[in-house]
């Protein structure tokens, strides 16, 4: 049971902390700061999937979460929809493409793939740049009035900050849940051996399809939230390449495979870029270090900083998965 | 025209990857750089730009060395994300770099070519003068490849490295010359765009994108096809041009490139075995 184990509990526990936090001192910077660090921590947990637990480099990532934003955004913004549904259909409709899209690009195998993920971004951000209905290159943008079922923008922003967490939570729990079902350990075995793994008796192709739009549902929920925050949406923001590969060097940072290591990977990571941008010194150096950062991680500690924990709380690895 | 440029960058891209077996993701900001060492050398010297290509391969080969050394080496038989993820490391350091030292804003290389025009078509000097270097620099790997010891002794690590070592070639120093020669193409096929077009340090991407499209068409690994791809993409999108706005373009190679990959994974030149 899900319930009997401490990375649960753990998991909601930081929750109830990134809740807690900005609402005892009602402090607007400190929930942007960590509504940023929710994010990456939904596009890590998902992206794990693919990669920690099925061995497939995905770097198109970030579509799932641009797309879900232009439906969220469009459902809400043409069609009058309110945002809980919105965002819901948002995830659904992306899983859906997602489904058909990994139907057909997972019979390809390990580079190649990771090829057709950067075809599949950019096919995408081309065909939404050119999309009549979501406002070509410009965009979209939310009126003022959309707010209002929330009751009005100042607290629409803090019940998407309350959603964007709750969707942050069910990431973490849903890669808990993956891991220890026999799903997850098909596509572990998989991750270790595709081609023993078809000979078990694995449908490797249903296996990796289905992840593949599974990992896409919450990451598009997520997207369709915050974009409605942000009230605007364009492609070159949906659809940032470089924010896709640093989710890949978040997930290497904190240790691809488990559910605490990615979150923390993520946490760590956003908050140093933060940090590293908003140094007029370091600006422009912030890829440089996180480039840097990378080529250590690879080299020196492939398994990430979570590995560093197991070794010296050997406990911890029964408790932190 | 662009075509032959586009295949020489494919070509580097595809060396390396026949070769060593690893997707060279530094390839896009090797490319931006060969573009501001072209920037660079012609202002300094002003002259030909077409005769700065030598010293640009030159660098790029020394270059290509230090790389591999740098992030490939460690991680050869490892499994294929590690060698992904530090060459891609070491692609976000260059871009870092490059874009504090030149911003994101545009460049040029100032110089035009007397055109020529038959018919109603008019090919700039400078159009004709890239794809002709590029051409030549592909003549001229070909016949390093298969008229040299060295040559022989790359396609011999393609082929078996384990077989290749216990003919006494050394399989270190035959992979680092590979590389370098494939980022020395890179920088080559750079410098030769920067002629043609504006640049920023950022526009090496789209050509990394361009060359993965050519190298999947090609088939992995096919130098000397990837630059009849690199070809027949050039072709391909001056053909398209006047029915439909260029901003479908990425749209249309990527929707072919993704299901060439489906359908063809060897390529469209590549056997059809398994």
């Amino acid at each position: 049971m899900i319930f009997k184990r401490p990375s649960f509990w753990l998991t909601l526990l930081l929750a109830a902390v990134f809740i807690y936090l900005p609402l005892r001192s009602n402090d607007a910077a400190l929930r942007e700061d960590l509504i940023l660090v929710a994010v990456a921590i939904i596009l890590v947990s998902n992206l794990n999937l693919m990669i920690g637990y099925t061995g497939y480099v995905n770097f198109g990532h970030i579509v799932f979460y641009g797309l879900g934003g232009y439906v969220g955004l469009y459902l809400v913004s043409a069609r009058g929809w309110h945002l809980p549904s919105a965002a819901l259909t948002a995830g659904v409709f992306v899983s859906i493409c997602a489904l058909f899209f990994g139907l057909g690009v997972l019979r390809l195998r390990g580079a190649y793939f990771a090829l057709a993920t950067v075809g599949i971004l950019v096919a995408v951000h081309a065909f939404v740049s050119n999309f009549d209905p979501w406002g070509r290159s410009t965009g979209m943008y939310l009126p003022f009035e959309a707010y209002e079922p929330l009751g009005g923008a100042m607290r629409a922003l803090w019940v998407t900050y309350y959603l964007v967490i709750a969707v942050m939570a069910l990431s973490m729990i849903l890669s808990l849940a993956i891991k220890r079902s026999k799903f997850g350990l098909g596509l572990f075995a998989i991750r270790e051996d595709e081609d023993a793994a078809v000979v078990l008796g694995i449908n490797a192709t249903v296996y990796k399809a289905i992840i593949y739009s599974v990992s896409a549902f919450l990451p598009a929920v997520a997207g369709a939230l915050m974009f409605y925050k942000n009230g605007m949406i364009d492609p070159s923001i949906a659809f940032e390449y470089m924010l896709s590969i640093e989710g890949i060097v978040m997930l290497m940072l904190g240790g691809q495979g488990t559910v605490i290591g990615a979150a923390m990977g993520a946490g760590l990571y956003e908050r140093l870029r933060s940090y590293l941008l908003t140094q007029p010194r370091l600006s422009n150096f912030h890829l440089v270090i996180a480039g840097g950062l990378l080529l250590v991680v690879v080299l020196f500690a492939s398994r990430g900083l979570i590995e560093w924990l197991y070794k010296f709380v050997p406990r911890s690895r029964e408790v932190i998965e | 025209m662009v075509g032959a440029v586009y295949g020489l960058a494919a070509m580097g891209l595809s060396l390396i990857w026949g070769v060593m077996d690893v997707i060279n993701l530094t390839h896009g900001s090797m490319i931006a750089l060969g573009m501001f060492g072209m920037y660079l050398m012609f202002m300094a010297t002003t002259g030909n730009p077409y005769a700065l290509l030598l010293p640009i391969l030159a660098i790029g080969l020394l270059l290509g060395i230090l790389v591999y050394w740098l992030s490939v080496h460690w991680v050869l038989g490892r499994s294929q994300l590690m060698s992904l993820l530090s060459t891609f490391a070491v692609n976000m350091a260059v871009i870092g770099i490059g874009t504090a030292l030149w911003s994101t804003s545009p460049y040029n290389v100032n110089f035009t070519l007397k055109g020529i025009t038959i018919g109603d078509y008019t090919f700039t000097g400078n159009h004709i003068a890239a794809a002709c270097s590029a051409l030549i620099i592909a003549l001229l790997l070909e016949l390093f490849l298969y008229r040299t010891r060295m040559g022989k002794a790359i396609r011999a690590v393609a082929d078996n490295r384990e077989a290749a070592e216990l003919m006494g070639i050394s399989s270190t120093a035959v992979l680092a010359i590979a590389f370098g020669i494939g980022i020395a193409l890179a920088l080559g096929s750079g410098a030769l765009v920067s002629t043609l077009f504006p640049f920023t340090i950022l526009s090496g991407g789209i050509y990394q994108l361009k060359s993965f499209v050519v190298t999947v068409l090609a088939g992995l690994g096919k130098p000397l096809g990837a630059l009849a791809a690199g070809v027949l993409l050039g072709l391909l999108e001056g053909a398209v041009t006047p029915f439909i706005a260029v901003s479908w373009i990425p749209l249309i190679e990527f929707g072919l490139f993704v299901v060439v990959l489906i359908l063809f994974p060897r390529g469209i030149f590549g056997k059809a075995t398994a």
